[in-house]
This record gives C-alpha cells, sequence and structure tokens, in this order.
C-alpha cells in the first residue's frame, strides 16, 4: 500500500509548544441562567412581525371593545365584569395562536438549529417557552383588566347610574384567567406535538367545531363522550362567575389531560430524544 | 483497508503533531433505518489548524457535524469536544462556534437581531454584534434588513458572525465557503487563517476541493458515509503519482501495461495516472516509441482523481443533476 508508514516521534522530549496556549473546553462555567432564556423567548414573541401584531392586536381588539361598549352597550350591562369578561374572548384567541408559534417557528424557520446548539440541554429551553406563555397570558390578562377599568370609570362619568359598577366576583376572575391558561397551554401543547404552525393553529381551532358536529349527529357521543373527552366543552361552566361544581371540575380534568396534558407530554419527549432538523 | 474505492490515502494524523485533538470523532456510525448515513468514521481536530471536511453532498458530513454539536444522536461511536460531549459544555455558545446552516433563520428578523439574541443568550455585551457585523463586512444598513433579503453570501457572513459571537476557541463551520464569491473565500481564508494561528481549533466542511485546498491545512475526506482519506493538505497532495500524457492514450496504455505499469487510469484531459515514478513511464513511453506530450507528477492529481470517483459514484443515480451541475 502506499500509505506513508507512521513518523516515527522521536524519544526525546522535545519542549511543548510555549507561543501559543491552546485552551481546553471549561466545564464548570456557569451556565445559562433561565431569566436570559426567558427574556430572549420573549424578545422572539415580538420581533417578528406575525409576531409584533399579535401581541399588538390583544391592545388594539381590547381598546376597540371598550370604545364599542362605551358607545353601544346599554347603562346596565357598562360594568367591570362584563367589560372584562368580553375582552377575553378575543384574547383567548389569540393567545394560543402566539403560543404555538412561539413553539412551530422554531420548527418552520429552523431556528431551532440555533436554539438548542446555544442552549443544548433542550428541557431548559421548552420550560422557558412555557414560562414566556404564562407570562404573555398574565399579561393579556392585565391588559384586559386596565382597559376594562379604564372602560368602567369612563361609563360611570358618562353615563352614572347603572353603568360604571364595579363588581365582579372572585370566581369570575378565577374562572377567566384560568380559561386563558388552559387556552394558551393547550395552544403550547399542539404546537410541540405538531411542528408546525399552519397544521397546529388549524387543528386547534377545529377540533371543537368537529365535536360539537360530532355531538349534534351522533346522540350517543352527546350523551357518552363528549361530557368527559371534550376539552372546549368541559370548559363551558367556566365561563360564568360562579364556581364550578365537582362533577365539572372532574369533566375537565379528564378531557384536559386528553388534550392538553398528554399532547404536551408526548410533544416534550419527543423533542428531548429526537434530532433537531 | 477502509474506503473501498480503487485508491488509498491514508496517512497518519494527529497524536504524532503539535497539540492534542480539540475534536475527536470515534467510530461513528448514524443509521437512518437501514441506511448508514455515517459509517465508523474516526478523525481528530487539532488546535492551530484548519481541518477541512472534505466529501460529494450527501456524504455524510453535515450529519457528523450534528452529531458533535449535540442536535442528532450518534447510533454509535462517540464524538466529543476536548474531551466532553457538546451537551455538557456549559453556555456552548462561548466556547465553540457553530454554523451549520446559513439559512436555518427567521427569515422576518434582521440580521442585527439575530446577532442581539445570540448575545442576549450567551450573556455578551450588545457592543459585541456591532464588532461582529463589521468583523464580517456587513454595513449597518444591511444589518437592519430581514434575513429574507439577504443573498446566500449574506447569510453565511451573519451565520459566521454568529458562529465568532461568543470569542469561541473551537469553530464548527458546515459548508461556510458556499455562497461566497471568490473574493469572499479569500476573506474566509485569512480570517481562519487567523484564528488558527491564535491557536483556534477550525472544522469546515465542502463539497467542492478547491474550497478546501484553498483554505484547510489538513483533509478529512469522506464519501458515503465513510472516511476515504486524511492527513496534512502536503501530505495528501504528495501522494500523487504521475501524470502523462501522448496522442494516441490507447498505444501509450498498451506501452506501459508492456513495461508492467498495470494500474494506469485515465484521467482528466485525456492523459493517464499511474502511481509509478515519470521515470519508469518515460521510458515505457519511450521503449515502445509512443511520443508524449508531458509527463509528470500529478501534484493533487490524485486527490482530486478520488475526489471526482466518490463524486460520481454518488451522482450515479442522477446523471442529468451532475451534467447540468
Amino acid at each position: 500500500m502506499n500509505a506513508t508508514p507512521p513518523t516515527t516521534t522521536s524519544s526525546t522530549v522535545t519542549a511543548a509548544p510555549t507561543s501559543v496556549a491552546y485552551e481546553t473546553i471549561d466545564t464548570s462555567r456557569p451556565g445559562i441562567p433561565m431569566s436570559r432564556l426567558v427574556k430572549v423567548e420573549l424578545r422572539k414573541l415580538v420581533n417578528t412581525r406575525a409576531g409584533l401584531w399579535l401581541v399588538l392586536a390583544i391592545g388594539i381588539v381590547s381598546a376597540l371593545i371598550t370604545t364599542g361598549m362605551l358607545i353601544w352597550a346599554n347603562d346596565e350591562d357598562l360594568t367591570f365584569g362584563n367589560m372584562f369578561g368580553l375582552m377575553n374572548i378575543p384574547t383567548g384567541f389569540l393567545l394560543p395562536v402566539l403560543a404555538i408559534l412561539l413553539v412551530t417557528s422554531e420548527w418552520g424557520q429552523r431556528t431551532g438549529l440555533v436554539t438548542f446548539t446555544l442552549e443544548p440541554r433542550r428541557s431548559r429551553v421548552v420550560v422557558a417557552k412555557l414560562i414566556t406563555a404564562l407570562v404573555a397570558a398574565v399579561g393579556a390578562v392585565l391588559v384586559a383588566l386596565g382597559f376594562g377599568a379604564v372602560g368602567t370609570l369612563l361609563a360611570g362619568a358618562i353615563h352614572g347610574g347603572p353603568a360604571g359598577d364595579w363588581s365582579m366576583t372572585v370566581a369570575g376572575l378565577t374562572n377567566a384567567v384560568m380559561l386563558q391558561f388552559f387556552a394558551l397551554l393547550t395552544g403550547f401543547a399542539f404546537g410541540m406535538l405538531i411542528r408546525n404552525s399552519a397544521a397546529a393553529i388549524v387543528l386547534y381551532f377545529v377540533i371543537p367545531t368537529i365535536w360539537s358536529i360530532l355531538a349534534e349527529v351522533i346522540p350517543w357521543v352527546r350523551e357518552h363522550l363528549q361530557t368527559w373527552a371534550d376539552f372546549s366543552h368541559a370548559q363551558q361552566p367556566f365561563q360564568s362567575g360562579e364556581w364550578a361544581t365537582g362533577t365539572q371540575w372532574a369533566h375537565l380534568a379528564v378531557s384536559g389531560t386528553i388534550w392538553l396534558i398528554i399532547p404536551l407530554a408526548v410533544g416534550i419527549w419527543r423533542l428531548l430524544r429526537s434530532e433537531v432538523k | 483497508m477502509r474506503g473501498g474505492s480503487g485508491m488509498s490515502l491514508m496517512v497518519s494524523v494527529g497524536a504524532s503533531r503539535e497539540g492534542w485533538p480539540m475534536i475527536s470523532v470515534e467510530r461513528l456510525t448514524k443509521t437512518y433505518g437501514g441506511f448508514r448515513a455515517v459509517d465508523d468514521v474516526t478523525f481528530t481536530c487539532r488546535p492551530g489548524a484548519v481541518t477541512g471536511f472534505l466529501g460529494p453532498n450527501g456524504a455524510g458530513k453535515t450529519t457528523t457535524m450534528r452529531v458533535i454539536a449535540g442536535l442528532t444522536p450518534a447510533t454509535s461511536g462517540d464524538a466529543t469536544i476536548a474531551g466532553a460531549h457538546y451537551r455538557d459544555i456549559p453556555n456552548p455558545g462561548t466556547q465553540v462556534g457553530v454554523l451549520l446552516d446559513a439559512s436555518a433563520q427567521h427569515a422576518g428578523r434582521t440580521g442585527r437581531e439575530v446577532l442581539t439574541m445570540g448575545a442576549l443568550t450567551m450573556g455578551l455585551p450588545r457592543q459585541r454584534v456591532d464588532e461582529m457585523l463589521e468583523l464580517v463586512s456587513l454595513s449597518r444598513s444591511e444589518s437592519r434588513r430581514r434575513v429574507r433579503n439577504y443573498s446566500l453570501g449574506m447569510r453565511q457572513r451573519l451565520g459566521i458572525a454568529h458562529a465568532l459571537l461568543g470569542d469561541p476557541r473551537i469553530l464548527i463551520l458546515d459548508e461556510p465557503a458556499n455562497g461566497l464569491d471568490p473574493a469572499g473565500i479569500h476573506w474566509m481564508r485569512g480570517l481562519l487563517r487567523d484564528y488558527a494561528s491564535d491557536g483556534g481549533t477550525v472544522l469546515l466542511s465542502s463539497h467542492l476541493l478547491h474550497e478546501v485546498e484553498v483554505i484547510a491545512d489538513e483533509l478529512v475526506v469522506i464519501g458515503q458515509g465513510r472516511i476515504v482519506a486524511q492527513g496534512t493538505k502536503a501530505e495528501l497532495l504528495k501522494a500523487a503519482g504521475t501524470f502523462v500524457k501522448a496522442d494516441d492514450v490507447t498505444a501509450l496504455g498498451a506501452a506501459l501495461e508492456a513495461a508492467g505499469i498495470v494500474d494506469a487510469v485515465p484521467s482528466g484531459d485525456g492523459g493517464l495516472r499511474t502511481e509509478a515514478e515519470p521515470r519508469a513511464v518515460g521510458h515505457a513511453a519511450a521503449a515502445a516509441g509512443v511520443p508524449l506530450l508531458e509527463l509528470r507528477t500529478a501534484d493533487g492529481a490524485g486527490l482530486e482523481e478520488m475526489f471526482l470517483q466518490l463524486t460520481a459514484e454518488t451522482q450515479r443515480d442522477d446523471l442529468t443533476a451532475g451534467a447540468a451541475a
């Protein structure tokens, strides 16, 4: 064979290279703190056009709702609870989309290649994204509360009487916040599982519709399956100012396991094991 | 014997030369179903040198680099950086600069934003972003454009800026010269040369021999998942044999065979290449009365030949694409 024989190194110890100090890998350095990962994820929410408009839309729609109610609503409907409740409806559509994009853009735009190279402990990235999504949800609720408060003040000043009523039950506020969190987390889970923006968004919104059609057409589904397995159906009792019953909580827990916990768990499990493409 | 192709250019690499291996790939195998994308690959990269990872498209270069960077799990074997697995390196961007795909960026973010996010993640001062933009010659206005409007060359520059952001001592770059014009390749050569002479370690891949020849000091050649040659550029280019050319190649071939030189294979430009010495070839041709047009040591031709053969093997299924390229 024409391969050159290995060069025999002289046994005399030659001086180690002194001109250049070769560094090695330092495994004792501090890692990236979670706060920094969350900061970067929060930045990702708003540093693309789609993300920025989604976030702005939450504020804009809330402002429009306040204005619209002040102009057209009956005096007795101009209460804090009503305004807050109404604003939660568009937010409930926008937050899951935000959460889906936060996850799926790493695959669709392939930024995951950089994200998971800079932080190879992937579970930390998932946690950072979850925290970011929850921060966004809290932010959305605060925006709704803020606009609701301004609207209520204005309603009281302009219309007087029954308008401008501040009463809101603790149950009402808790339910509203909880539903926002569920919407957001379900979107997050769908994003983790499906990894494709369009498919995840479509499925997220289509599945409740499919449930209601099935329940409409097949009585057996309506009577035996829907109450336990339809997550959006199980959430309906929570769209009120009253505390839900134990059975309703059980419906929520079971359907939530099917549509939130399981997809999230499978999605995370896949992310931790699979290739990042 | 490894490789399986007719030629062998194995040269011992690594341990005997200065510096201990910084990147070490040991018996790495990655299979997808029944397909072996990377097949028992072993090589090292030492500090102070630019190691070129050369192979046709689909040879397993990217998969190997992805395993090194912890993005793809290995089926068997191991890849370590100074003895550590990539995933165990804390804040790895400050110690290992990785560019795996310059186009894997959110098209809607500006180049500056991409670097700012990297700096934020690694905990670097913001001025580092401006320094890196300047280093890769992306102007202020270019840096404020969205990546969607970048040419491939600009994306590569941005990717290199991102890899260098955390001031790492090791660089892993997948096809970084792809999309760069000749001036850009020249620029990258200077950049990586300086980086290596400061003691840095560079592993860069390419599917183009001339790119690697320009930039790298050491070569690892891969084809169909297997290493087929490795060594310093000088060693590989030296081990080349003789190039000979005549008007009548058939007569020349017969003349060589008559003289006992049986390993001659057709080379580019209608000549032949053999492992025999030029002197023996010249005598053989003279004895048979075959007039020669050229007779010389085939500098680098061996490597080129082998690389062409590798490329031809992988493109056999796709001849039209090969012809169009």
